[in-house]
């Protein structure tokens, strides 16, 4: 081979990269002028919102290129009273879940539909069945689809338009974002979780602190996290405005991945864990911006406003708008509080709820369920609550029926419900009334997000508990020192 | 399915005057099973809109007469953010907005706007701070946006067809925006982007013979 003057390829990808930059390369297929990269898309993930991308399609009389790497499960127009989709009411709703088993059925896409065991939100379920492995691009016409991000992948929510032009082409054109790393220092005290760090995160950086981002999530603390845990944190990476949320493979997640349904077994499972250790950034590699979170200075969190940046400690008060550093942000401040029935300086422990939803792509898994029922067991949901589980998957229910965690929460008063996306939006009728204030583990605080009128204050799983057995918002550090 | 151009645009500015104004409040959740075929526009900050008993609420700004032919969107920072849902990118483009400007908005609603002919522009926050003070002191105020030229400025309530950028606004106008390349030139042809793809499955079809993931 003649010697060049140009470095081989070898030499010039010794470059140091980040976990993201890896990632991105391996799955560009090329770049134009301009900027834009037609990426390869390894796996997507379909749920029943799917019905406009499908049709589309249809419309240019095309067929889904890759079945193969697609996967859909219905999560959003689902019942959870009842697992017959002739119990949804509402013909439109009805027709979106019937659209997505039509679709699949049609196109030769795997489909865990209602009868089948796996089925779940779609970001619960992909994790669990071992579809979303470390190295993988990942997309979903959801914004949540940042979850699989904490298995060192590269994941993020599409919109309609590129749903179809993935199922068409297996491709996407997208602009590089940025990077920013999150360090993550210290360990966790008693009491705090996955989802007080991220609530805390969004809170220090702004719910656009992360807008054109992809953030890496990196750190000591981060080793000591369960893999639920991190899952919690990349799902609400969109809630900071990042466009993805990334954790590099670690033990922690071979283990988990391990034995999965569709995780590599024998010879190939060696191999990709070897292929999985090299997707970690370089020691050098350059961020675009970092930031360092104490994660041992964080108390269990709840918000108090319509924006998950709006998070304080439980131990906090409602803010005074006079104290504003602006004029627009205390119009901001002045119309949140006007619109989650709110009094400046109030403690937010005297905040009496009506109801309590354990649930959602960020807390409705097997561990959220271990850590609201350790609360709730030997106690009673308060008077005039209503408190709902909703099990992130069917798997996660069966497991939770395993551990008798049903019976945890059914005796002390709370609804025990069939897996969905349920009250997290209210998309298949399961909502919040107007000018009734829920204790929510789910990701979004948004004016009328759980229904029109609906007040959500997010907090983690035992956090909700603790507000279920309190009728007001409550610091679960005191109701697990009762004991 | 190619997408309708957009050159330019003068046209009445409607200030949503909140930050971090979700795709939540742009299109409730209850409305995202409903079929493209419908007109959207009508779902368009519905709960703003109207009240519990489907009556107008004359206290939101889209309600007062000066602002309903309104074809831009003032905002706040994080215009958008949320929820990826195209159905927010419809409810503004089906009631007649062709353009957002705001200090910054969510990468999925930006995504979805051009995919959809719909323009966001991103200016400085004090630049759209000064257009929605000027808007509220002044409703139906028009803004002159120019796509090639990259530019937005200021127009006179009811001046004749030429935008005359307004003095006492600020010497700053007409302000300059950036864009990216890609897609400025989808939005001024109506490119059809899985069109263009299609062209390209050869290489698409060379890296798949060549992938190992």
């Amino acid at each position: 081979m003649p010697k060049r003057m140009n470095p081989s390829p070898e030499i010039a990808n010794s470059a140091p990269q980040t976990l993201f930059e890896k990632i991105w390369q391996r799955h560009a297929i090329l770049t134009r002028e301009d900027g834009q990269t037609l990426l390869y898309i390894d796996s997507h993930f379909l749920q029943d919102g799917s019905a406009p991308a499908f049709e589309l399609l249809r419309q240019r009389g095309l067929e889904p290129r890759a079945p193969h790497r697609a996967f859909a499960t219905p999560d959003h127009y689902i019942p959870t009273h009842s697992r017959d989709l002739a119990a949804v009411a509402d013909p439109e709703k009805r027709a979106m879940a019937e659209a997505l088993r039509d679709d699949s059925a049609a196109a030769g896409i795997a489909f865990f539909g209602l009868d089948d065991a796996r089925q779940g939100i779609v970001h619960v379920v992909a994790p669990e069945q071992g579809l979303s492995q470390p190295g993988m691009l990942i997309v979903c016409g959801d914004s949540h689809t940042s979850t699989h991000g904490a298995l060192g992948t590269l994941a993020f929510g599409i919109g309609a338009t590129e749903v179809a032009h993935v199922l068409a082409t297996q491709t996407l054109w997208q602009s590089k974002p940025k990077t920013l790393r999150v360090v993550l220092a210290g360990s966790l005290k008693a009491g705090v979780s996955a989802k007080d760090v991220i609530l805390a995160i969004i809170a220090k950086i702004g719910a656009a602190g992360a807008t054109g981002h992809v953030i890496e999530y990196a750190g000591p603390a981060l080793a000591s996290l369960s893999m639920e845990a991190r899952l919690t944190i990349c799902n609400m990476t969109i809630e900071a405005g990042g466009r993805a949320g990334m954790m590099a493979p670690d033990a922690t997640t071979f283990a988990y991945l391990k034995g999965r349904p569709f995780a590599p077994e024998g010879e190939a499972w060696d191999q990709a864990v070897e292929r999985w250790r090299a997707l970690v950034s370089d020691p050098d590699a350059a961020f675009d911006r970092e930031v360092t979170l104490d994660v041992g200075e964080v108390a269990p969190m709840v918000t108090w406003g319509n924006s998950p940046e709006d998070a304080l400690a439980i131990t906090g008060r409602v803010p005074d708008p006079a104290a504003a550093p602006n004029a627009d942000r205390r119009e901001a401040m002045l119309r949140a509080i006007r619109y989650m029935g709110l009094e400046p300086g109030q403690p937010l422990t005297d905040l009496k709820i009506d109801r309590a939803f354990i649930g959602s792509c960020t807390n409705g898994r097997i561990e959220d369920l271990e850590s609201a029922a350790a609360v709730v067991r030997g106690r009673k949901v308060a008077a005039g609550v209503e408190a709902w589980v909703v099990p992130g998957s069917t798997p996660v229910k069966r497991e939770a029926e395993a551990r008798g965690l049903d019976r945890v929460f059914q005796e002390a008063g709370f609804q025990w419900r069939e897996a969905g996306c349920s009250m997290c939006l209210g998309t298949n009728g399961d909502v919040v009334a107007a000018g009734q204030r829920c204790a929510s583990s789910t990701n979004r605080n948004f004016v009328g997000r759980q229904g029109p009128g609906s007040r959500t204050h997010l907090m983690s799983p035992a956090m909700v508990a603790a507000a279920a057995v309190s009728g007001r918002l409550a610091d679960v550090r005191l109701l697990l020192t009762d004991r | 399915m190619s997408m309708e151009p957009f050159k330019s645009l003068r046209a009445v500015a409607l200030p949503i005057a909140q930050p971090n104004f979700d795709t939540d409040q742009i299109l409730p959740a209850r409305f995202l099973q409903k079929p493209r075929a419908l007109n959207f526009g009508e779902f368009l900050f519905r709960d703003l809109r109207y009240r519990g008993d489907g009556a107008e609420n004359p206290d939101f700004v889209l309600n007062q007469p000066a602002y309903r032919p309104a074809r831009i969107v003032l905002g706040e920072a994080n215009f958008g953010c949320g929820s990826s849902r195209e159905h927010a990118v419809w409810a503004l483009y089906d009631y007649g907005i062709r353009a957002v400007i705001a200090p910054s908005m969510g990468d999925i609603f930006m995504s979805n706007a051009a995919k959809n002919g719909l323009l966001t522009i991103v200016l400085p926050a004090p630049a759209v701070a000064r257009m929605i003070d000027a808007t509220l002191a002044t409703p139906g105020l028009e803004i002159a946006v120019d796509l090639e030229a990259q530019t937005v400025s200021i127009a006179e309530v009811s001046a004749g067809s030429v935008p005359a950028p307004i003095r006492r606004h600020g010497e700053e106008t007409p302000y300059r925006f950036e864009i990216d390349a890609y897609r400025k030139k989808c939005l001024l042809t109506g490119l059809d982007e899985l069109g263009y793809t299609l062209t390209q499955l050869d290489k698409i079809e060379s890296f798949e013979r060549s992938y190992t993931g």
